[in-house]
């Protein structure tokens, strides 16, 4: 699905302007522990959370997702902001919560990226 | 070139008179560098296209081999020099000196009055808005934006014609430089992945050092993230890559929130193997095994508001790297040391025989 799509699926802002969003995305992935992400997330999804500091953008630099939605309409910091644009992974911010925002994007069409197997 | 039947001709480079000011103010002059004073932490957000209409200059983007006209020349002829071009305006020069500028707007007036044999004169702009050739490329979108106009005749120092602009050359030019540094990153792989057999010994280990400071969660990954790009240009697996770069993230917000007063995040490669290793400072496991198991955990709340502190990072460690080991002294520290095994084609491009 093409993150275009997904913003607008979302509700969502683009707190990225200057990174593409014409991409295609495979899956979703959502969680607020980044243990659990670096264990059980698939790469090149989309990555849900409600925590918005910069090791966010680390853990799915490290994962390897394409883009990262804020749920509930957090905001980032602003060195999460900076990373993020040094790293190219776009980042939008939703005012659905965790629930709605998987519920529609996975009836939209877009599978889970979880896996119960570790990495 | 004072003859109009020369139509159209490269600018000669002779200087033209000096009625104009002998050098028009650099855009650094007019408004200080780079326009405003910029502290780190701007520079750091400028991302790459911004920096670039800094660096590129107009002369490296412009459109240098002239289309030209002269005040005499009718407006019917310029017509056929912008059809056979393809471009939209040409300037208008005397003497060897830039008077004006005709565009294609400019013939459209003509036309409606049926005045196509009308000279260049009775129709051009007089009103320029010119870039200087040195200025750098986000002085010219500045022009574009505030004049509105869709072509810029560029001068140098000496008010001298020496090539147009367009709003298409510059984002051609950033477009061409955004691709130079793609392929400088491809370069730069291939160099690197090339290491293990530029280099002849019995044994190569390349070490990359990063020295982490206590506490310090806003920078928590940085070296991590440097280690996988290392790793990848130095032509790992993607897959060996993104399984390094996890167990070192993991070990180095570990390191991060023991260590007293910094450490060290160390990688080796060598031709067959990744090591990867973070010595702290802190205060030590009294009991390795309990704190390998899963769920197990001393956080605080800061780091837990982080995401980690789950009790997971060691186990996660353990999943992703085919060998790991933890030498601890209470009050002493910790050192912990992550191995994975590659292929050697993975950096050599050759198979092991
Ligand atoms: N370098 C270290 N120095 C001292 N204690 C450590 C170190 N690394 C891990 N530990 C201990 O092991 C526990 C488990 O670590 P880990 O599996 O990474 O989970 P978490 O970091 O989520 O607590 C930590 O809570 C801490 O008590
Ligand atoms: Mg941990």
């Amino acid at each position: 699905m093409n993150l275009r799509k997904i913003i607008k699926l979302s509700d969502g802002f683009l707190l990225t302007p200057d990174l593409d969003t014409d991409i295609e995305i495979n899956g979703g992935y959502g969680a607020d522990l980044m243990s659990d992400v670096l264990a059980f997330s698939q790469p090149n999804s989309l990555l849900l959370t409600g925590l918005t500091n910069p090791q966010v953008v680390r853990t799915a630099q490290m994962a390897e997702f394409h883009a990262i939605i804020f749920v509930r309409g957090k905001q980032p910091q602003a060195e999460t902001l900076l990373i993020a644009n040094q790293e190219g992974i776009p980042l939008i911010t939703s005012p659905f919560g965790m629930f709605e925002l998987s519920g529609r994007l996975h009836k939209a069409g877009l599978p889970s990226f979880e896996s119960n197997e570790s990495n | 070139m004072a003859a109009s039947t020369k139509q159209v001709c490269q600018v000669s480079n002779q200087m033209s008179p000096t009625r104009r000011p002998a050098r028009i103010p650099t855009e650094q002059e007019t408004h200080g560098r780079r326009g405003r004073s910029i502290t780190d932490d701007d520079a750091n957000a400028i991302n790459r296209v911004e920096e670039l209409s800094y660096d590129l200059k107009v002369h490296e983007v412009m459109t240098a081999s002239l289309k030209i006209a002269s005040p005499e020349m009718p407006l019917s002829q310029v017509l056929e020099i912008l059809r056979v071009n393809r471009i939209s305006g040409v300037p208008v020069v005397k003497d060897n000196e830039l008077i004006g500028i005709l565009s294609l707007e400019d013939i459209v007036h003509a036309m409606q009055k049926n005045e196509l044999s009308a000279p260049v004169s009775a129709y051009m702009t007089r009103k320029l808005v010119t870039v200087a050739s040195y200025d750098s490329i986000v002085s010219a979108i500045q022009k574009f934006s505030d004049s509105r106009l869709g072509r810029l005749p560029v001068v140098d120092e000496n008010y001298k014609l020496v090539g147009m602009i367009t709003k298409g050359d510059i984002t051609r030019g950033i477009l061409i430089a955004l691709q130079k540094d793609y392929k400088e990153e491809e370069v730069r792989r291939y160099r690197a992945s090339h290491l293990f057999e530029d280099i002849i010994s019995d044994r190569t280990t390349l070490v990359l050092r990063y020295n982490i400071k206590a506490q310090d969660f806003t920078h928590g990954g940085n070296a991590s993230s440097h280690i996988k790009r290392a790793l990848l240009r130095l032509g790992a697996d993607p897959q060996i890559a993104r399984r390094c770069g996890i167990a070192v993230y993991e070990a180095e917000i570990n390191l991060i929130i023991h260590t007293t007063h910094g450490g060290i995040l160390k990688l080796e490669v060598e031709s067959h193997r990744i090591t990867m290793s973070t010595i702290d400072d802190g205060p030590g496991i009294p009991d390795i095994e309990q704190v390998l198991q899963a769920g197990y955990s001393t956080a605080t709340e800061q780091v837990r508001e982080m995401g980690f502190g789950a009790g997971m990072g060691l186990v996660n460690i353990k999943r992703c790297v085919d060998k790991m080991d933890i030498e601890s002294t209470v009050g002493k520290g910790t050192k912990l040391t992550m191995r994975i095994h590659v292929p050697t084609e993975n950096f050599t491009g050759r198979k092991e025989e």
